[in-house]
């Protein structure tokens, strides 16, 4: 490319400004693939037996936004559960100290070792098994009592059964995700005087996240629909609720479609908030930008060239 | 150096008269002082007996082959790696040790860390924390292991920022800066915390030839300052320009010490002598 003399302020090169490359293969499949896409949709549209008129009914009903908050509860709660307990269970796996590193281990060993169903159902039945409860010296005296019956309903079981679990789970992402730092920060953070806990804290766990929070994106996605699992202690969460609607109308599909829309929805919401997340931790590295990024900017730059 | 927050160490320097540390009243005499200190990893024995003395405001620097300690030896000094055998002081106080009578006993993590408050360091990779910007880095440690107040820190850290020449950098996050100036960076970072004793670890050896001068400059001022450092370092002429003595060691032995000027014309061990003609 050459650049003509005279356009050339002094000091200062001109900006180039040249044609970019051509993708035209990327047009073609790009035209094929739309073609497909709204072929499908129309078909799909048009096809009385998937009882659009049923799902329209039902999409905005009662018993189905109620399902999706008992969803998004037991999502949220399970996953603080989850994010927290595996923190602390990574710290203490990471922990010099054999015995605190140990039960770590042993915790993750059970609870990832055994079916979330099963954990939940256990759970349920804590008060068949341990009926009451109490808080005090072992043979001395006691200072709290509790029954299992007041205490574990059936929202606090499945909130047990999954947050327990995803604690096992996330130790092991945020192990990794603590291992990935380089030593020398930790080494660094050392020679100035500061603390295990401050240096976990504040330059090993902000550098991790970056590895951290791409599976833990995962992982709560996960949990929206792993969480359907609540139904066998009869919490109605969003599956669990078409399910008894389509148990009385017998309109499986339709409410199927109901509930995997809902589902789309939320996951949608979820993927968003996970990029803002990337971002935040990300900052001071040189990363690259997302598909989302690219397209942003690609509609800036077009934009301002029309301008 | 001033300990009123550390009365614990404190207590445990009068119960321990060390020998060879000078009066009690006032700065020892010594601000670093090794005897016959040994390190090893597992059966590999990398410390062979160090016998080293640095006076306060004294530079060190120290060469050698690769692989002769002398990481480890500084790693040592702030106690980042434990000594199997010998004693090692700084500023007077055992290093990682609490000795009373003929017994040592080891000190607590928070012991250890408030011991490594007066002595920086500064590494070969910089290891500045990413997440954070330049004067972000300098302010982290004053605020957050000493508690000082973050206005009265901003300031102090705006002006060692300054002084290392990055006044224009503060709010530049470490991937945006050149390795020299992340050097730079870290050098304020270390010297936040004011300490008594600075050990530099190749500070220039992972920096472009054309960015090392700008460090070394720094380094320099900052020994005209009075600094007291250590600096483990391939740059001859920085050593033989700056450095009140110069160590060689080899093998985990300190070979040939002296003036700098003196071991680097004239040395008097073999070992010196090929070591030198490699690297002049
Ligand atoms: N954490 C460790 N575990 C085992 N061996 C180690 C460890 N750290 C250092 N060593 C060994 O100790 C020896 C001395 O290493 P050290 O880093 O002190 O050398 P050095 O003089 O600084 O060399 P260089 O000029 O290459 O930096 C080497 O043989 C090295 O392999
Ligand atoms: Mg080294």
């Amino acid at each position: 490319m050459t650049l003509p003399e005279e356009n050339v302020p002094r000091g200062r090169p001109a900006e180039i400004k040249a044609v970019p490359v051509r993708h035209y293969g990327r047009w073609v499949a790009a035209v094929l693939i739309l073609y497909i896409a709204i072929w499908a949709v129309y078909s799909v549209a048009n096809n009385e037996r998937f009882g659009w008129d049923t799902i329209n009914a039902w999409f905005w009903d009662g018993t189905i936004l109620d399902g999706i908050v008992m969803t998004l509860e037991l999502t949220v709660i399970a996953m603080l559960m989850g994010v927290v307990g595996g923190i602390v269970l990574a710290v203490m796996r990471l922990s010099p100290n054999p015995l605190i590193s140990g039960v770590a281990w042993a915790y993750v060993w059970v609870f990832r070792g055994t079916p979330v169903l099963v954990q939940i159902i256990l759970w349920f039945y804590v008060k068949a098994l341990i009926p009451t409860f109490s808080l005090g010296i072992p043979f001395g005296p006691t200072f709290v009592h509790f029954n299992a019956n007041d205490l574990i309903t059936a929202f606090v079981a499945g909130c047990l059964g999954l947050g327990l679990n995803e604690a096992a789970y996330m130790s092991e992402i945020v192990r990794a995700g603590i291992l990935s730092v380089d030593p020398g920060q930790g080494e660094a953070a050392t020679a100035l005087g500061m603390s295990r806990a401050k240096i976990m804290r504040r330059v090993v766990l902000p550098q991790a996240m970056r590895v951290i929070i791409p599976p833990t994106g995962n992982e709560t996605i996960s949990m929206l629909k792993t969480s359907s699992l609540v139904s066998v202690i009869a919490l109605a969460d969003l599956l669990y609720s078409v399910q008894i609607v389509y148990n009385r109308t017998y309109q499986t599909i339709p409410m199927l479609l109901v509930a995997s829309i809902w589902y789309l929805v939320m996951t949608s919401i979820l993927t968003v908030g996970q990029f803002y997340l990337e971002r935040y931790f990300g900052r001071g590295t040189a990363q690259r930008q997302t598909m989302l990024e690219r397209f942003v900017a690609n509609l800036r730059v077009r934009s301002g060239r029309r301008a | 150096m001033a300990s009123d927050d550390r009365p614990s160490l404190q207590k445990a320097d009068e119960d321990d008269p060390v020998p060879g540390t000078g009066p009690r009243a006032g700065a020892p005499e010594f601000m670093v002082r090794a005897e016959d200190v040994h390190k090893s990893f597992g059966r590999l024995e990398v410390l062979k007996g160090i016998d080293l003395e640095v006076r306060p405001g004294e530079v060190m620097c120290v060469i050698g082959p690769s692989g002769s300690g002398k990481s480890t030896f500084l790693r040592c000094i702030n106690h980042l790696e434990k000594i199997n055998g010998g004693r090692l002081w700084v500023n007077g106080h055992l290093v990682g040790y609490r000795q009373k009578g003929d017994r040592l006993y080891e000190m607590r993590e928070r012991e250890v860390a408030a011991q490594r408050r007066d002595i920086g360091m500064v590494f070969q990779r910089f290891n500045l924390f990413p997440h954070m910007t330049a004067l972000g880095n300098v302010m982290e440690a004053p605020v957050q292991v000493k508690g000082q107040p973050k206005g009265q820190v901003r300031e102090r850290a705006v002006a060692l920022l300054e002084r290392v020449g990055l006044a224009d950098k503060m709010d530049a996050y470490p991937a945006q800066l050149s390795g020299g100036q992340q050097q730079r960076v870290a050098i304020a970072r270390a010297l936040a915390m004011e300490p008594a004793l600075m050990l530099f670890d190749e500070p220039t050896s992972a920096l472009d030839p054309e960015l090392v001068g700008e460090v070394l400059e720094v380094m320099k001022q900052l020994a005209v300052d009075g600094m007291t450092m250590i600096v483990v370092t391939h740059e001859i002429g920085f050593a033989r320009e700056v450095g009140d003595s110069l160590v060689f060691m080899d093998g985990g032995v300190v070979v040939e010490q002296g003036r700098p000027r003196d071991v680097i014309e004239n040395p008097q061990h073999p070992r010196t002598q090929d070591f030198l003609s490699r690297v002049l």
